[in-house]
């Protein structure tokens, strides 16, 4: 068993524990939390791929990993300023509470 | 002098437009309301005085024309003119309308209604002088209708008094029946002469070449057609004036304010149709030197002055004889207009609107008096009481009477000497010299009971030990609502004693303008010179003639004083003198020989009848139908009823309700929750993923 696999196995996994966060926590912010450890799957994808690839002197793979966090970070910020907003208007951070979509 | 003749509409627009104006007024704004009727009077008398001096300086008919309508390829003109006969009717209108509406500032100082009364008489005085001013036949009937009008508003003014009300609505109705007459004989006139201007340079209708084109043909019974056009306006002129047989209404009218009475029904109104009959003379008068249409003329009148004059002997009410008397000697006028042409009739009519204004007024202002009585019976003694009104209403009875010297003396016996020239019957002449006897006698009885003894009023001396209503079934008691509860006889304020005291003046010495010896009035209206000579009287006839009708009136006089002179009345209830005399012909007369009765029980039954039959016809002919026609929509209604609800409706509404409820099944899947939907998206992607493997797979 190559060790690519066993880092796609890895992310695979962080990815479900992520998705299943993200899909079943009622809290906001884990919800949130939940989807960092997605984009954080991805960047392992990204740096696996790029590690064990055909070319790895070219370090495209840190590049897009590199641009990931930044973007996962602006992402993160305006996540918790969104969660900040929503609490002060409805004095809660369940989202089972927040079902304004549906109106 | 600039002619007045482009600005003599002003004449009846003034009071129309003063009318108008006060109709938007407030109830209380009672000063302002006077003044603007009075000022418009005044100055429409002004205007009518400037026009009368042109008239004397030129005194042939000028006229002012103008197109108003156009229909197919003809124009109908109105317009207005200006002869003597217009100007004397203006001054006389505007003059006498002046003083009563004065007079009326103090009869009408507590009625509430003083602003409504003061619009709908500037609507009268400036409807009646558009009649005096119409070149035309279809603008003079339109102002007629107006007056006409104002009359039944007048009558009914206190409309809440039922008698009022109905009194109105008959007079409406009575002279409608003469104005269809008239408005056959306007219809008629255009269809023949295609013209309904008066005078128009030569192609009037009035003028020479269009009546001897109406005199060539005759009609039914051998009648020209002038003759018979003249005899429909001759209906109009009865009814307005009121004539046999439609007199009816004018005894009723009295149910109006004693102002109205003296105005509309005694001095202009009722004499605007003997006007309309010396307007439209040369319609009367052509062909012929005697045609049947004055002939008419003439017997309508000398049966109404003879039937008038009866009735009023056997009054109780002031008005109502004062309304009987105006119903003969509007028969006079008739006479006179038949038999001596305008200017004698016409005279008549100036004289009489003066001394029967004054009568009236006076009338009113005993009425005014004695707290709205009207019953003579209860009168008396108001010689002392209240002297001008007294001394005035004397005045105003001799010259009714034709006492010597007084005006009504020198216009009457010009009549009865036009009678007694008559060549085809003496019978005008001596009917006209009775009426003259009755009226000279009721007007005796008449003073005597109103002003001679003590006074009778029950409710002011209680002379009687029970109420004498109850057993003579007099009227009731208030003409006016606003009066009040009776005390002392008191004389009229200056307001209304003035005017009565001109209107006196004019009363004893207008006749003098027209007196055999300086016939001024007579030539004015015929466009010639007069002459003053006395060698006048020295014409054969003359003389014996006014010394017979001088002993005619003293004979009336002295049988006045005979009955009710010599012994005082001392009651109320105490019978009258002539009843006990002739019960039946004094009860024959009281009831004005029935005629009300028999209109009742023939015309009126008759129109009932008729109506009647219209009410079955509607109930059940008409009606029927329309229930049919009803009955069937409603069937049609129900058909496309069923078919809407049951088919259609049921239909669409059961494929909405599928729509409805698949609609309600699938927002149960819209939470609002945004994790509900991306754990759909996540299945999906799986189920996406699973697919995609076994297809490699496979």
């Amino acid at each position: 068993m190559s060790s690519l696999q066993n880092y796609l196995l890895l992310s695979a996994l962080l990815f479900a524990i992520g998705l299943a966060g993200a899909l079943t926590r009622r809290n906001a912010i884990l919800v949130l939390i939940g989807i960092e450890l997605m984009l954080n799957a991805a960047n392992l994808n990204f740096i696996a791929f790029w590690r064990f690839g055909p070319h790895p002197e070219a370090l495209t793979g840190i590049m897009f990993t590199l641009f990931t966090i930044a973007v996962a970070a602006a992402e993160a910020a305006v996540g918790l300023a969104i969660i900040l907003a929503a609490y002060r208007h409805h004095r809660t951070t369940d989202l089972d509470q927040m079902d304004s979509l549906k109106h | 002098m600039p002619s007045i003749i482009p600005y003599l509409w002003l004449i009846p627009a003034l009071p129309i437009l003063a009318a108008g104006i006060i109709a938007l007024l407030k109830q209380r704004h009672r000063a302002l309301a006077a003044t603007l009727a009075i000022s418009s009077i005044a100055a429409s008398l002004i205007l009518s005085l400037c026009a009368f001096a042109q008239t004397l300086a030129h005194p042939a008919i000028a006229t002012y024309n103008f197109p108003w309508l156009q229909f197919g390829d003809q124009w109908l003109s109105l317009g207005w003119m200006l002869d003597p006969l217009t100007a004397i009717m203006l001054v006389m209108v505007t003059f006498v309308g002046l003083l009563i509406f004065i007079y009326s500032i103090g009869y009408m100082a507590h009625d509430e209604n003083f602003t409504r009364f003061f619009c709908f008489l500037a609507l009268f005085a400036g409807a009646m002088l558009g009649v005096l001013i119409s070149n035309s036949l279809l603008l003079l009937f339109m102002c007629w209708e107006i007056v006409g009008l104002t009359s039944y508003l007048l009558i009914g003014f206190w409309y809440a008094n039922p008698r009022a009300a109905a009194a109105a609505k008959k007079a409406f109705l009575t002279t409608r029946i003469g104005d269809l007459g008239l408005l056959v004989g306007m219809v008629w006139l255009y269809a023949q002469s295609g013209t309904l201007l008066f005078y128009n340079h030569g192609a009037g209708c009035l003028e020479s070449s269009s009546l001897s084109a109406l005199t060539t043909h005759t009609t039914i019974l051998g009648l020209t057609i002038s003759s018979a056009i003249a005899i429909l306006i001759f209906c109009g002129a009865a009814g307005k004036s009121g004539q046999f047989p439609l007199h009816v209404w004018l005894p009723d009218a009295m149910e109006g304010p004693t102002p109205v009475s003296a105005l509309i029904h005694a001095a202009t109104m009722v004499a605007a149709g003997v006007f309309l009959i010396a307007r439209c003379y040369p319609l009367f008068a052509a062909g012929a030197s005697h045609t049947i249409a004055l002939e008419v003329v003439t017997w309508t009148g000398a049966i109404t002055a003879l039937l008038g004059a009866l009735i009023a002997v056997a009054q109780y009410d002031i008005k109502r004889i004062l309304a009987y008397s105006t119903i003969s000697q509007l028969g006079y006028m008739m006479i006179g207009l038949g038999i001596g042409g305008p200017s004698v009739g016409i005279f008549h009519l100036i004289t009489h609107a003066f001394f029967k204004a004054l009568l009236f007024l006076g009338a009113g202002s005993l009425i005014h008096g004695c707290s709205g009585e009207q019953d003579i019976r209860r009168m008396g003694g108001l010689g002392k009481h209240m002297p001008i009104t007294f001394a005035a209403y004397t005045a105003g009875m001799l010259a009714l009477c034709g006492f010597p010297l007084f005006s009504g003396f020198w216009s009457k016996d010009a009549i009865l000497h036009a009678a007694h020239l008559w060549s085809i019957s003496q019978a005008p002449f001596y009917i006209g010299a009775f009426a003259a006897l009755l009226t000279a006698f009721y007007m005796t009885r008449q003073l005597y009971y109103v002003f001679a003894g003590h006074l009778r009023h029950p409710a002011i001396h209680h002379t009687t030990p029970h109420d004498p209503r109850h057993d003579l079934h007099l009227e009731p008691l208030a003409e006016n609502p606003v009066h009040h509860p009776p005390h002392a006889p008191h004389e009229s304020p200056a307001v209304m004693t003035i005017p009565l005291v001109i209107l006196a003046a004019f009363a004893v010495f207008l006749g003098l303008i027209g007196t055999p010896a300086w016939p001024w009035f007579q030539s004015f209206l015929e466009g010639t010179s007069p002459s003053f000579s006395f060698a006048a009287f020295h014409e054969p006839g003359l003389l014996p003639l006014m010394l017979t009708s001088s002993l005619i009136v003293f004979l009336g006089l002295g049988l006045g004083w005979l009955l009710y002179g010599r012994k005082p009345i001392l009651t109320a209830d105490s019978p009258d003198p002539l009843a006990t005399n002739a019960p039946r012909t004094f009860n024959l007369l009281t009831n004005a020989f029935h005629i009300d009765a028999l209109y009742a029980a023939t015309l009126l039954r008759l129109n009932a009848a008729l109506s009647r039959l219209s009410a079955w016809l509607d109930q059940y002919l008409w009606n029927g139908i329309v229930q049919l026609i009803s009955t069937t929509v409603i069937a049609l209604a129900w058909i496309d009823n069923f078919l809407d609800a049951g088919i259609l409706n049921t239909t669409f509404d059961s494929g909405c309700d599928s729509v409805s409820h698949t609609g309600d099944r699938l927002a149960l899947i819209q939470t609002g929750r945004i994790q509900t939907y991306l754990r759909a998206l996540s299945l999906a992607l799986i189920a996406l993923v699973i697919l995609l493997l076994w297809g490699m797979k496979a």
